[in-house]
């Protein structure tokens, strides 16, 4: 490391960063801890007194069966959604890499997904869908498919979680295109020159060449699905029908905003920083061992 | 800090590799457009409902071709006032998205860029206990402190103001991160040689630092104004009343299932106008935009 | 007048590295004094203390006689060419030349009257409105030289400002350095790596070697008359032969002073005939290998466990193998103690 030069004053770093940490303390870690604190209170039914009751609260919740539910559907609905996104990505990067011609206009027809709100890709999905005006909802039952996502649990997850993935192609197309151009076209050549046919090729090389952008995507898109399409949940079915769709953040918000119970909202708060902390520590070792190899 | 340039060459076509087919190639070419028609379908058919009439709408399914009513519902859109949402019109929520995103954009490279600035080119007692008290917030979403943050604006007097919907999401590690990473990458001479010329801390910020970091001023620029278009949480929480919504939020308070007087076709206009602003920032600035997204994430 | 005097100046890092242990040099006005040494002796480290970019920890620098030790850099009035030029990279040519005067509150027409001198006398004045990446490297380099000049400092700084370039240029820029510091008269201290460029541009050779100097002098002084064994194997190509004084034959120790313990001796001053001419006043050396190099031809031989190289001018019939008889004028004997300091 080399010293870097600096410039000697004594106070004005901390005026420069102190419009940062001023709100980095009043909305990031006074709240955090109060929600600490609160995971750790019960208020009474009136809400006129609270006891500290330690570890209770996570007993509490770890053993609702409703909370148990809304881990699985938030499994379902992550693991589907990062399957679901990433394929379809990789599967137009390595066409557009393929071709020369419009690669640039593929490029821009297909990122602006990106610029649509989570809850809007939500109500489009839910316009082309929904039973009574939805036209491709209204296809769907004239092929005499029983199609209705308000009532029936599964086609609710399964148009939550296309909403979701539509949205996050044109990331994952992005990351996925600059991975494949990194990859050095010689080693492609000097496996055409081995004998490898194409299909060989992909899965031989390029694919194993791609694991750390896949891997990188896997965990961003994990993040994404766990908490940045309460939008989409909330905007299309509202945790139905009958909870099938109510993932951890939603029954977060549920709980604590529309059904006010305060200490089990607080210690799913706290589960869900504990679900982030695993995911970002999972991320910055990717980076590291980025560092080390690239 | 390399780009990839997925630009197309000037002209020609399509260079076969070794091993390519010219069948592959055809193929490649049919699986994107089916990939385009996909993702641009929703927004396709939302921008044709958006010039139907309402009893169109309720009538699937819909046509494939854009109708004739397209001045009529968005101006009733935009100068009507929209009945559901208190007759709120769409100008005034698109007034609040553009006030809420840009405040979110720029307040964030603003405190993003000065606090790097002190990390990176000063040595102060504390200034690694700052580094990762700003980097732990990557820990922090809304959603995992939801209750206690609203409670502080509520403490704070912020509901229902631009301040309330900006000031609590302009504190972002990622914007400090990617200004520190750029700003270690500037060599050393370069800041000897602006003091040599005379060149204090604030001359040095306004004449070298700032002009340096245009390019990713303007990366950053176009990720943050989408990510504060873009809110749904934070601003439900913090808007009740409707002419503070943003339109995101009036959007989805403008449709209901339940009862039938859901105006289908104000909906679709609303939707088409929340989701133009973004897309353009994203498709008029997209060098920036690739960029700043694959560096943003590094 | 500006002089540069340095009063026993050290530097010690904070993790305790004694970068420079003090060091005394009185550099007189307009005189070019050249730090040279190997990476890692403190020369840079020396200059950036000139300069005011690092802090002294010890002992006093002053500038004109006026002790600058708490002056900041942009007060000392000094200029500096960086290694790596430095060019504020979105600035053109001009405004690269002018940011200093500007930040001096220097009046805009005498900013453009000094620019477009200064660009006219490197030859620049054809890209004044280019931005540095434009540039060639010797451009560059022109144009650091240029942002220096342009302020009319009382020193200049150089710090190895010829390093990235290549060799032909590098021979050419030194040329142009000197011409333009004697024209200009301003004192200047130039470090490098380099020893040919060090002699070749000094008028005061400083030698330093872990942080202490070993020598200060006039260029040719220095080559002739080494105070220690390092400066004698660092400053000339290819080096002073040194040669222990227990490996040699009492013929030619015993004209050795007291305490020596090491003989060197020039290359050039190793006059050697064929072997069968060996008389007792000369060494036998075997050569091992022969690298002409057009005017002359270096012979690297051994004589015992030791290493020696000899020139010879021209080409040369002596082949690998060939033993020769090697004899040293005794004026050109230089005898170091056991410490490599210069016995006299």
């Amino acid at each position: 490391m080399t010293p870097r030069v600096v410039f000697p004053n004594k106070i004005l770093p901390y005026l420069l960063v102190a419009p940062q940490l001023a709100i980095t303390a009043i909305f990031f870690y006074w709240p955090a801890s109060q929600a600490l604190y609160q995971s750790m209170l019960r208020e009474d039914p009136f809400g006129l007194k609270s006891s500290f009751v330690w570890f209770a609260n996570f007993r509490k919740v770890l053993a609702d069966p409703n909370y148990l539910n809304s881990l699985k559907v938030t499994a379902i609905f992550s693991v589907s959604t990062a399957a679901v996104a990433m394929s379809v990505a990789l599967l137009l990067a390595v066409m557009a890499d393929k071709v020369v011609r419009s690669r640039g206009l593929y490029r821009t027809l297909l990122i602006w997904p990106y610029a649509v709100a989570p809850a809007i890709a939500g109500m489009l999905w839910l316009f082309l869908f929904n039973p009574s005006i939805g036209s491709l909802a209204y296809l769907l039952r004239a092929a005499g498919i029983a199609w209705d996502p308000l009532l029936n649990g599964t086609q609710a997850m399964v148009l939550v979680v296309a909403a979701a993935a539509w949205k996050q192609i044109s990331y994952n197309f992005l990351f996925f295109v600059a991975g494949l151009q990194a990859i050095p076209k010689t080693l492609i050549e000097a496996a055409a020159i081995d004998g490898a046919g194409e299909t060989k090729r992909f899965w031989t090389i390029v694919f194993p060449l791609l694991a750390p952008t896949t891997f990188f995507l896997l965990v961003v898109n994990t993040v994404y699905a766990f908490f940045d399409t309460f939008g989409i949940i909330h905007a299309v079915t509202g945790g139905g029908p009958g909870k099938a769709t109510e993932t951890l953040v939603y029954k977060v918000y549920n709980d604590g905003f529309v059904n006010l119970i305060l200490g089990d909202s607080a210690a799913q708060s706290v589960i869900l920083m504990v679900i982030v902390i695993a995911l970002t520590a999972v991320q910055f070792r990717y980076v590291e061992r980025k560092v080390h190899y690239g | 800090m390399a780009e990839p340039s997925m630009l197309p060459p000037a002209s020609g076509h399509d260079k076969l590799m070794i091993g390519q087919s010219a069948a592959g190639i055809y193929l490649a070419h049919a699986v994107l457009i089916l990939g385009v028609v996909i993702v641009a379908f929703p927004i396709y058919y939302t921008f044709v409902a958006s010039t139907h009439t309402l009893q169109t709408i309720l009538r699937p399914p819909l046509p494939l071709v854009p109708g004739s009513e397209a001045v009529a519902n968005y101006s009733e859109a935009l100068f009507g006032g929209i009945g559901r949402i208190g007759g709120v019109g769409v100008g005034t929520l698109l007034f609040n998205s553009t006030v809420t995103a840009l405040g979110i954009a720029l307040g964030k490279i603003v405190i993003s860029i000065l606090s790097a600035y002190a990390i990176v080119f000063y040595r102060f007692p504390l200034r690694m206990t700052f580094f990762w008290l700003i980097f732990i917030t990557l820990m922090l979403p809304v959603e995992v402190r939801i209750l206690p943050t609203y409670k502080v604006m509520v403490d704070l007097g912020l509901i229902d103001t631009y301040a309330g919907l900006i000031v609590p999401l302009i504190a972002s590690a990622t914007a400090t991160l990617l200004f520190r990473q750029f700003f270690l990458t500037i060599p050393g001479e370069l800041v000897e040689a602006a003091r040599v010329d005379g060149a204090g801390p604030w001359k040095f910020f306004k004449d070298i630092l700032l002009p340096l970091s245009r390019t990713n001023i303007a990366a950053l620029f176009v990720i943050l104004f989408i990510y504060g278009w873009t809110q749904y949480l934070w601003p439900l929480l913090v808007t009740n009343r409707n002419d503070m919504n943003t339109i995101v939020i009036a959007l989805r308070k403008m449709i209901s299932f339940a009862d039938a007087d859901t105006e289908w076709h104000l909906v679709m206009v609303t939707a088409i106008l929340a989701i133009l602003p973004p897309i353009l920032v994203v498709v008029l600035m997209q060098r920036w935009f690739v960029r700043g997204l694959i560096e943003t994430e590094k | 007048m500006a002089t540069v005097d340095l009063k026993d100046v050290r530097k010690t890092y904070p993790s305790g590295v004694e970068a420079v242990k003090g060091v005394s040099i009185a550099i007189h006005d307009k005189a070019l004094c050249v730090l040279v040494g190997p990476s890692g002796c403190g020369k840079s480290t020396l200059l950036r203390m000139i300069a005011g970019l690092e802090a002294i920890t010890d002992g006093a620098i002053a500038i004109e006689g006026k002790v600058v030790n708490a002056i900041g850099p942009a007060e000392r009035d000094i200029a500096m060419v960086f290694q790596n030029y430095a060019l504020y990279p979105h600035m053109s040519v001009y405004d690269n030349m002018a940011y200093g005067l500007r930040n001096r509150g220097t009046p805009r027409d005498e900013i453009d009257r000094r620019v477009r001198a200064t660009a006219k006398t490197l030859e620049l004045d054809h890209l004044l409105k280019r931005q540095p990446r434009e540039l060639s490297g010797g451009q560059r380099q022109r144009v650091a030289m240029g942002r220096a000049i342009v302020r009319n400092p009382k020193v200049f700084l150089f710090d190895e400002p010829l390093s990235n370039l290549d060799a032909k240029l590098r021979g050419q820029m030194r040329v142009e350095i000197k011409n333009l510091q004697r024209a200009l008269g301003v004192t200047s201290v130039y470090v490098t790596h380099d020893q040919l460029e060090a002699m070749t541009l000094a008028d005061v050779l400083v030698v330093m070697n872990a942080g202490v100097v070993e020598q200060i002098g006039a260029p040719l002084d220095v080559y002739e008359r080494p105070e220690t064994t390092f400066v004698a194997s660092f400053i000339g190509a290819p080096p002073m032969n040194l040669l222990p004084v227990a490996a040699l034959p009492s013929s030619i120790t015993s004209a050795a002073p007291a305490g020596a313990a090491t003989l060197g001796f020039r290359p050039e001053d190793g006059t050697f005939s064929d072997h069968s001419e060996q008389s007792q006043l000369s060494l036998a050396a075997e050569v091992e290998g022969v690298e002409p190099v057009g005017a002359e031809s270096f012979l690297y031989c051994r004589h015992a466990d030791n290493r020696l190289i000899l020139r010879a001018s021209g080409r040369t019939t002596v082949e690998p193998g060939a033993r020769l008889a090697v004899t040293i004028a005794p004026e050109k004997m230089h005898w170091f103690d056991g410490e490599g300091k210069r016995l006299s």
